[in-house]
């Protein structure tokens, strides 16, 4: 049904979206030539698309010079394996149990999850019981066991599995398995697509969470990455807004470069970048299983 | 099966219910147990929090916990001092208007996208492009906040070396908080349009084709094709999606804010919202009534809205409802 006679509209909207998705790309571009640029050219010309000079210099002094950088990465690696771990095996397990059609409380269940999708108690008693009460400040669980516990992604899953046919756990269970060995061995590889999409999700946001450091975190080792590029960044506005002489002169001393910052910038979204083509992909489709309720 | 009905008779006196609640609790011990991890998760996370709003009718001290700590005199003096607060005030308008500024700005620019690649007949380009949109959702905002700093910052910042290089003046953007709002609006957009773009395709290509044959047959052009076919069509998911928005109107995105704007005093009048105050308040003034009465207060609202906007939801369309 398109036809010759509209390629004007067509150009226009075909320039618009060049546009557009152009846009989208320049930041990125900017940081990664930014990134490989020699220090004097980024000062003396701002920064460009097109490097003037190539230098990997700020990639080796992030390897090499700078011990809280690695601690940093470090430390962003282990909460998002572990907490990706850990959510899965809870949620699921806990999606098992509002999916099985033989236990009759199983919507009570429901009910106690989905409360905590509808009411929310905010930041202030939810940080002091982090603090007071769980002893949560300056540790690693700190980062993790927080968003462990996600009753929308549990729904999805519960859904997920709940369109599974009841024969195959009645048929186990003439065999003499119990609900845990038909969960582990039966329910969790044919739920592995949900469960795919959903570890994605979860570890994207652990990789690119900072509030949970901003909030419980002082210790410099424990910093995770986002919150020490956040604390290079802060420290460069603090300079634009102090009038005082003394302290520019203190902290500039102290400042990394400018391209050190671009190449930290790259390494803290490398993984997400090398990943993107499956995150796409798992994103568009988990989307489509929210959208469709069970 | 048959041991089911039995039990589950009216007729069964107390005692009697008790032992078959009892006996189905033990016959299925193995998934209760399964689900305790969760319980216990969401109880410490969720539920006590929600206790813990109490708190905002209290004069809290960390030593003395919770329960320990005296009850505010009189009840409601954290909410007088908010009320009494300019900031407060400030704080509640900016959230209001900046997200229903977020709301406008989004619909215009997630249909328009949606509605430009739903055109486009290359299909390599409409791939391309999708996945180059939709590349920006998945980075953090602490990033987008770096990548601001490198366009905007006064020294080195790609849009003022431009403007000095067309001949105008550099604009010191970390103290203009009137520029804000757009600054922000455009954050947003950049970040999230290409994902907010994807239901709506979803929902374009749900449209039955005949449709649009059946139109180029009586002579509609591309555009008429658009404007009487594919916007009528999306109209129930724009009403939905909208409402929810509406319904989390209270609720500022606290790391956009803080990432772009983080403690840039100057720009507060445009840019401090709820969330960061709340924060603020928190973790730099240590004010913890201030923030549990403001942290309160947006709860209920939120709570209500949420109710609304999806008792609406479930009016427009059922299967669109959260709930």
């Amino acid at each position: 049904m398109p036809s010759k006679k509209f390629s004007l509209g067509q150009t226009v909207i075909v320039a618009l979206v060049s546009l557009f998705s152009l846009s989208c790309l320049f930041p990125f571009v900017m940081v990664i030539a930014g990134s490989v640029s020699s220090e004097s050219d980024i000062v003396q010309h701002g920064y460009s698309i097109i490097p003037r000079s190539v230098s990997f210099d700020s990639y080796r002094i992030l390897l090499l010079g700078s011990n809280r950088i690695v601690d940093a990465y470090v430390v962003s690696a282990i909460v998002t394996v572990a907490g990706t771990v850990l959510s899965l095996l809870v949620t699921s397990m806990g999606a098992y149990a509002m999916a099985r059609r033989s236990f009759r409380y199983r919507n009570a269940l429901s009910i106690y999850a989905i409360i905590t999708i509808l009411f929310n108690g905010g930041l202030v008693p939810w940080y002091i019981i982090c603090v007071r009460y769980l002893e949560l400040k300056d540790t690693m669980w700190a980062m993790i066991l927080p968003p462990l516990a996600n009753a929308f992604n549990m729904f999805l899953i519960r859904n997920f599995m709940m369109s599974m046919p009841d024969d195959l756990h009645e048929s186990a269970k003439i065999d003499g398995a119990g609900e845990f060995r038909i969960y582990a061995q039966l329910v969790v590889p044919l739920a592995k697509p949900v469960l795919a999409t959903i570890g994605l999700f979860v570890s994207l946001s652990y990789w690119n969470d900072w509030f949970l450091g901003l909030m419980f975190i002082d210790k410099q080792e424990l910093q995770p990455l986002q919150l020490l590029l956040r604390t290079l960044v802060s420290n460069i506005e603090f300079l634009r807004t102090s009038n005082n002489a003394m302290d520019i002169q203190r902290i500039a001393s102290q400042l990394p470069s400018q391209s050190l910052k671009m190449a930290l910038t790259v390494v803290t979204i490398g993984p997400i970048i090398f990943l993107y083509p499956f995150l796409q992909r798992y994103f568009v489709k988990g989307l489509m299983v929210g959208a469709v309720k069970g | 099966m048959k041991i089911r009905t039995e039990t589950g008779g009216t007729g069964t006196r107390a005692p009697a219910r008790l032992y078959g609640v009892y006996r189905e609790l033990v016959r299925n011990r193995t998934l209760l147990l399964m689900f305790l991890p969760v319980a216990t998760l969401l109880l410490l996370f969720n539920y006590l929090p929600l206790a813990g709003l109490v708190i905002a009718f209290k004069n809290f001290d960390f030593q003395d916990g919770i329960l320990g700590s005296a009850w505010a005199q009189p009840i409601l003096n954290n909410f007088d001092y908010l009320l009494s607060s300019d900031s407060a005030y400030r704080a509640m308008r900016n959230t209001i208007l900046l997200n229903a500024l977020f709301i406008v700005v989004g619909l215009a620019f997630e249909v328009g996208l949606a509605l430009m690649l739903n055109e486009l007949r290359n299909k390599y380009f409409k791939r391309i492009t999708q996945s180059v949109t939709f590349l920006p959702f998945f980075i953090s905002w602490i990033v987008v906040g770096v990548f601001a700093f490198n366009l905007l910052n006064y020294e080195s910042g790609a849009i003022n070396r431009f403007l000095e290089w067309m001949g105008f003046s550099r604009i010191d953007f970390y103290s203009e908080a009137g520029l804000w709002p757009a600054i922000l609006a455009i954050a947003v957009r950049w970040k999230v349009t290409g994902y907010g773009t994807i239901i709506y395709l979803a929902a374009l290509t749900n449209v039955d084709n005949s449709y649009y044959e059946a139109a180029a047959i009586d002579g509609a052009s591309r555009w008429q094709q658009t404007r009487y076919i594919s916007i009528p069509m999306l109209k129930p998911t724009i009403m939905i999606l909208t409402l929810l928005a509406v319904g989390r109107i209270m609720n500022a995105d606290f790391g956009m804010f803080y990432a772009m704007v983080g403690d840039a005093a100057l720009l507060f009048p445009t840019t401090d919202v709820i969330d960061t105050f709340v924060y603020r308040s928190l973790r730099k003034s240590g004010d913890i009534g201030m923030a549990s009465a403001a942290g309160f207060t947006q709860s209920i609202v939120a709570f209500v809205l949420v109710l609304g906007s999806n008792y609406i939801a479930r009016k427009v369309d059922r299967d669109s409802a959260i709930f």
